[in-house]
């Protein structure tokens, strides 16, 4: 099967990721075995059988509307890089 | 070729901010976009590692209820998916939405354009979560940076995705009303434009007219109005019919539309920008769509507006027009139903005008919601009621009117305490209709001679006489020429 470089060039570009030659080829090798691994299962036969994802969850385990403020706002806030009277301060975008 | 020998096609996508108390996958609460920055916050809606989403139940709710009111076809399954992308409103690096196995297929919204009635189809309804908001300026003053607010952030949204079934800009302005109406009346959400509870996107192509296929469609983002809407598909067309005719191709874009300028401008695209590499997320198992759980939402679903308009026609007698302007707000239609219960059928019809004329305009002249009147439903009825009996002459109710609005007191009651009721008493009509012949000879020699208007000078005299109370279909046949002598 196996994975172009030119492909691992664009997936390391979309997650904004810098890679060296040799590191774009140590990808290509671990990317490509781990799409072998694919096209193994892909030849079991599984027609007739439904995809699974995860256990479908019934309604009554999901989440009553009523809301729970979280206290502790100023230890999210110390996570931002900068910060701006009660903003997160980012590079600017526009 | 010009212009006429094109058709403009457009489809919309339709955000709509879901009126729940909490965000979609947290308990910040949703709708706290105009608080204080940051207010609304968790480990969950601000992305840190470890934390995972747990879904809002009535965000579900509501979800179906727009799928149900709009005729869609629900999925027995949906999956929540990551569309990936770097952007500072988004502190995960992605959104939480659906993509291959939306909420909701199929659906249609039926509005008038021009008077007549046209149906757009609805392609999907999904369930996604909102991205936090970007501030690039404070007031005039333009920033060096970029300043984040995630109070947004996590809150619930459908989007809801037509198909290519406009064909111009009032087209679009009219969907969308009947979509909000929809939406309203189904209380799934406050559609505030302005507060950015419902957004819109269009995607728009022009082809020549009798052509089967598309053009090349271009997107057009940032129409925060119904007149945004209008006016940039309507500048929209103009402009790639331009391009045609001027020999140009239309290319696949993303563009702004300029609420000052008045015109759409290409939006700085970023390579790969649109490369979202969605996929399952794995921290949400998939959303089963339980029959008796569905059932139980389709059941708490209110009259939806035409259903209430084709009753109001055929139960009440009204008029298109009539039916149209009680339906427009829930709130209206439950106020005229309370006020026409108990009214004879053709009191109705006065109960109906003194609603779209007095009521309403009192109401907007206080700018109050009708949810906010001071008259109650029954009061106004009861007004009506003695409109109908001939108790009150349309005139004297309108002073009846005002004073129960100002007061709260019962139009009965007024017209007891202020001696407001009309006078039908034949003898008490009769001595009026006398004194105003003796004071108005001329009136009289007049009437006599065949001059029928002249009858105007003596009711005239006969209602000052009684000062508005007596009964005016009494003292039309007293002033008859036999009688006034
Ligand atoms: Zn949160």
């Amino acid at each position: 099967m196996g994975i172009s470089i030119d492909i691992v060039r664009k997936v390391a570009r979309l997650a904004r990721l810098t890679l060296t030659a040799d590191e774009a080829a140590l990808y290509q090798s671990q990317l490509g075995t781990v799409l072998d691994h694919m096209a193994d299962l892909s030849s079991v036969d599984a027609a007739g059988l439904a995809g699974t994802l995860a256990a479908p969850v019934p309604a009554d385990v999901l989440r009553e509307d009523s809301p729970e403020p979280f206290e502790a706002r100023e230890e999210l806030l110390a996570n931002a890089p900068e910060r701006e009277g009660s903003y997160f301060k980012v590079r600017k975008v526009l | 070729m010009s212009q006429p020998d094109f058709e403009l096609v457009a489809g919309l996508e339709v955000h709509c901010q879901l009126a729940t108390r909490t965000k979609l996958f947290c308990g910040c609460v949703n709708g706290a976009s105009g608080a204080e920055a940051n207010t609304a916050v968790c480990p969950v809606c601000t992305g840190q590692p470890g934390s995972l989403p747990v879904l809002n139940k009535a965000a579900v709710e509501l979800a179906f209820k727009a799928a149900l009111a709009l005729d869609c076809g629900l999925a027995g399954t949906s999956v929540f998916a990551r569309k990936n992308y770097f952007y500072p409103d988004l502190p995960k690096a992605y959104q939480i939405s659906q993509y291959a196995e939306p909420l909701a297929k199929g659906g249609a919204v039926v509005f008038t354009a021009g008077g007549v009635a046209k149906k757009a189809r609805l392609q999907r309804i999904h369930l996604e979560e909102d991205a936090g908001k970007l501030l690039h300026a404070i007031g005039s003053r333009e920033l060096d940076c970029t300043l984040v607010d995630f109070n947004r952030c996590g809150s619930p949204l459908i989007e809801i995705v037509s198909e290519p079934d406009i064909f111009s800009g009032s087209e679009a302005h009219a969907f969308l009303a009947a979509l909000k109406e929809i939406l309203l009346y189904a209380g799934v959400s406050h559609c505030d434009m302005e507060k950015g509870e419902l957004r819109c996107d269009a995607n728009i192509s022009v082809r020549r007219k009798g052509d089967a296929a598309l053009g090349t469609k271009v997107e057009i983002k940032n129409l925060n109005s119904f007149k945004a809407v209008k006016e940039a598909l309507d500048h929209e067309f103009s402009r790639q019919v331009g391009v045609i005719e001027a020999g140009g191709r239309i290319v696949q874009e993303t563009r702004l539309w300029d609420v000052e300028k008045r015109r759409t401008e290409l939006m700085r695209s970023k390579e790969d920008a649109h490369d979202y590499r969605y996929f399952p997320d794995p921290d949400l198992a998939p959303l089963v769509a339980e029959p008796r759980w569905v059932e139980a939402v389709k059941a708490s679903l209110p009259e939806l507006p035409a259903a209430r308009r084709m009753r109001y026609t055929e139960a009440f007698g009204l008029s298109g027009y009539d039916a149209e302007v009680l339906t427009s707000d829930r709130a209206l239609g439950d106020y005229f139903e309370g006020a026409a219960k108990g009214l004879a059928p053709e009191a109705v019809k006065t109960c109906v005008n003194l609603i779209t004329t007095d009521l309403l305009g009192r109401l907007n002249a206080e700018s109050l919601p009708v949810g906010r009147c001071p008259l109650a439903p029954g009061a106004l009825g009861s007004l009506a009621g003695l409109i109908h009996k001939g108790t009150l002459s349309t005139k004297l109710a309108k002073e009846v009117f005002s004073k129960a609005w100002d007061t709260g007191k019962a139009p009965e009651a007024l017209v007891a305490e202020l001696g407001l009721a009309q006078v039908s008493d034949e003898g008490q009509v009769r001595e009026w209709v006398k004194a105003a012949c003796s004071a108005n000879a001329q009136a009289v020699a007049d009437l006599k001679s065949g001059n029928g208007r002249a009858i105007g000078a003596l009711v005239g005299a006969v209602m000052k006489l009684s000062k508005g109370k007596a009964n005016p279909l009494l003292v039309n046949r007293r002033a008859r020429p036999t009688r006034c002598s």
